[in-house]
């Protein structure tokens, strides 16, 4: 089966996510990326090091610049007369894209596999991750979404893919892109950080989160994520949730302070190696998946935390 | 200008999901069912669109079983105009949904077509971006701003790093994300209203659509259950745990 495989990058290097999808694709056969954007030379050079990759489809027009699905689609739809199986990493690109080429090429796509069981069979969250579901397709090609926690990245250095340009496409006319306001920050990005710092609603403002959580990622190198409850009380941006309708995280280690742990959060979050709890309410359910709980008042508990760690 | 806002009857979000004993599905027996979250954003996003003006009618519309009336009757009660029920026992995937919304749009011929990212219970997050790719029209998935102006609509996205907006022709496809609007509730007199509201009943078959399904579902099972750990008893107890981990600054 030959696989093609959307590569998201920045322009310079290709994000994390990419490499779980590679990984997930190398289950199924051989392993084609493609790298779409205007001046995407080097990324595609880049991407042509991941082991396993066997070629690199670059099609580097200024069209496909900021992903729009109206140009991107059908450019992938047209390279899928050559392959079997298109798979793109389950981020909020790889979301917009996939089931616009599905819809073209006629197939169902299966979106966020966290296994691949058989050559069509796939196992996937459904109700938030409160079930699992196995699924077999029967389309005659296969377009699927990758969930990055649930896949090793594939290594980035060693691979000698074939660099090919693709002149297929442009602009369909119908859409442009505007602008973005994109949070910078000297940290970790959240899916792919070793550590996060999460805060929840217990907090009670923005100034605390800043005062409470950022000194202890700070401390540890972490990400920052948030409850929805805590995003939706305005103490930080959307960007920063974690949970069913936020980011899907799995980091080595994920502090929860001052989260009581709703359903919509933990399934965000449980597939972390080692969950640590901190929260003055002992029965908040967090402690349930929690490996080390500790029954404390955040704001005296998290600075000691952070200057004795 | 009109809007078609697609909902669907879910398992209501509050309710924890059971799956079944025999591993073949969720169990949906005697629970309470409501409007997917997403999609009541939508209907809100298209009758806020209403009354500025800016649409002049908004039509609900829902594949589903007779119970999926209840569901457009919510609709109909928050402010949409009229109904249309496609009626079917069959649980129908994204693609038929997408290619029986697809035909509605060919009659109704709306401006916007408004949906909910994706529904809480398949969470597939496919439909609108399928419907976008049948009509050949514009995209503007995970919403949280939409403002329409004259031809074209600029449609502001919730991203993995932020935001990001997107200018799109008009007619064009929008998915709602949660932080697009506040959806108000029905009141009592709107209920009321809704009742006598029009609401068509159609089959998947008057669209020449085939729901068979493409993807089998092999069997459903519970997630991998995650143990409780230990309590600590002080913040030096964690720090010591952590260590030994190898966590540290």
């Amino acid at each position: 089966m030959k696989t093609l495989v959307w590569v998201e990058h920045d322009g310079n290097a290709v994000k994390d996510a990419t490499l779980a999808a590679v990984t997930a694709a190398s289950k199924l056969g051989e392993v084609h990326l493609l790298v779409a954007g205007e001046g995407v030379d080097g990324v595609a050079k880049v991407a042509a090091q991941i082991v396993g990759v066997g070629k690199v489809h670059v099609a580097d027009n200024a069209a496909f610049g900021h992903n729009l699905p109206e140009n991107v689609a059908p450019l992938v739809a047209e390279l899928m007369a050559s392959h079997d199986a298109f798979v793109a990493p389950a981020t909020t690109t790889g979301k917009n894209i996939a089931p616009r080429v599905a819809a073209l090429l006629d197939v169902m796509q299966i979106s966020e596999i966290l296994s691949v069981e058989g050559p069509k069979t796939f196992t996937r969250p459904i109700y938030a991750g409160n079930a699992i579901a196995t699924v077999e397709s029967s389309d005659a090609k296969l377009v699927l979404t990758v969930r990055g926690t649930a896949f090793e990245k594939a290594a980035t250095s060693g691979g000698s893919g074939a660099v090919e340009a693709v002149s297929a496409g442009g602009d369909a006319g119908i859409s442009s892109f505007v602008g973005a306001e994109i949070a910078k920050q000297d940290r970790p990005e959240l899916t792919s950080a070793k550590i996060i710092v999460s805060g929840g609603r217990a907090l009670g403002s923005s100034e605390k989160y800043e005062e409470v959580i950022v000194p202890l990622a700070d401390k540890l190198g972490a990400a920052l994520g948030a409850s929805r409850a805590a995003v939706d009380a305005g103490y930080v941006p959307n960007d920063y949730q974690v949970g069913q309708t936020g980011k899907i995280v799995a980091p080595e280690v994920y502090f929860a302070i001052g989260i009581s742990g709703a359903i919509q959060h933990l399934a965000g979050m449980k597939d972390s190696k080692t969950i640590v709890a901190i929260n003055k309410d002992e029965d908040a359910p967090i402690f349930q998946v929690a490996d080390f709980g500790l029954v404390a008042d955040l704001f005296s508990a998290v600075p000691e935390l952070t200057g004795k760690i | 200008m009109k809007i078609l806002v697609p909902v669907k009857r879910v398992l209501d979000y509050n309710v924890k999901p059971r799956v079944k004993a025999d591993g073949t599905g969720v169990d949906l027996a005697n629970v309470k069912m409501s409007m997917n979250p997403f999609d009541e954003i939508s209907v809100e996003e298209a009758i806020r669109l209403k009354e500025k003006g800016v649409a002049t009618e908004v039509v609900a519309v829902s594949v589903g079983p007779a119970k999926a009336q209840e569901t457009l009757r919510t609709a109909l009660a928050m402010g949409a105009d009229r109904a249309i029920l496609v009626q079917t026992d069959d649980a129908v995937e994204p693609l038929a949904l997408a290619k029986i919304f697809k035909a509605i749009a060919d009659a109704e011929q709306p401006g916007l077509v408004i949906l909910g990212k994706q529904a809480i219970d398949d969470d597939n997050n496919q439909t609108g971006q399928m419907l976008a790719a049948l009509t050949g029209w514009a995209q503007g998935t995970f919403a949280s701003a939409v403002n329409v102006e004259g031809d074209s609509v600029n449609v502001t996205r919730e991203v993995d790093g932020g935001l990001e907006t997107v200018k799109l022709k008009l007619p064009a496809i929008v998915t709602t994300d949660l932080r697009l609007n506040e959806p108000r509730y029905a009141s009592l007199p709107n209920i009321m209203k809704a009742k006598s509201k029009p609401l068509d009943t159609k089959s998947p078959a008057d669209y020449g659509v085939d729901t068979a399904p493409r993807v089998k579902t092999v069997k459903v099972s519970e997630p991998p259950v995650r143990s409780a750990g230990v309590k600590v008893a002080d913040v030096d107890e964690l720090v010591a745990k952590l260590k030994a981990m190898g966590v540290h600054s």
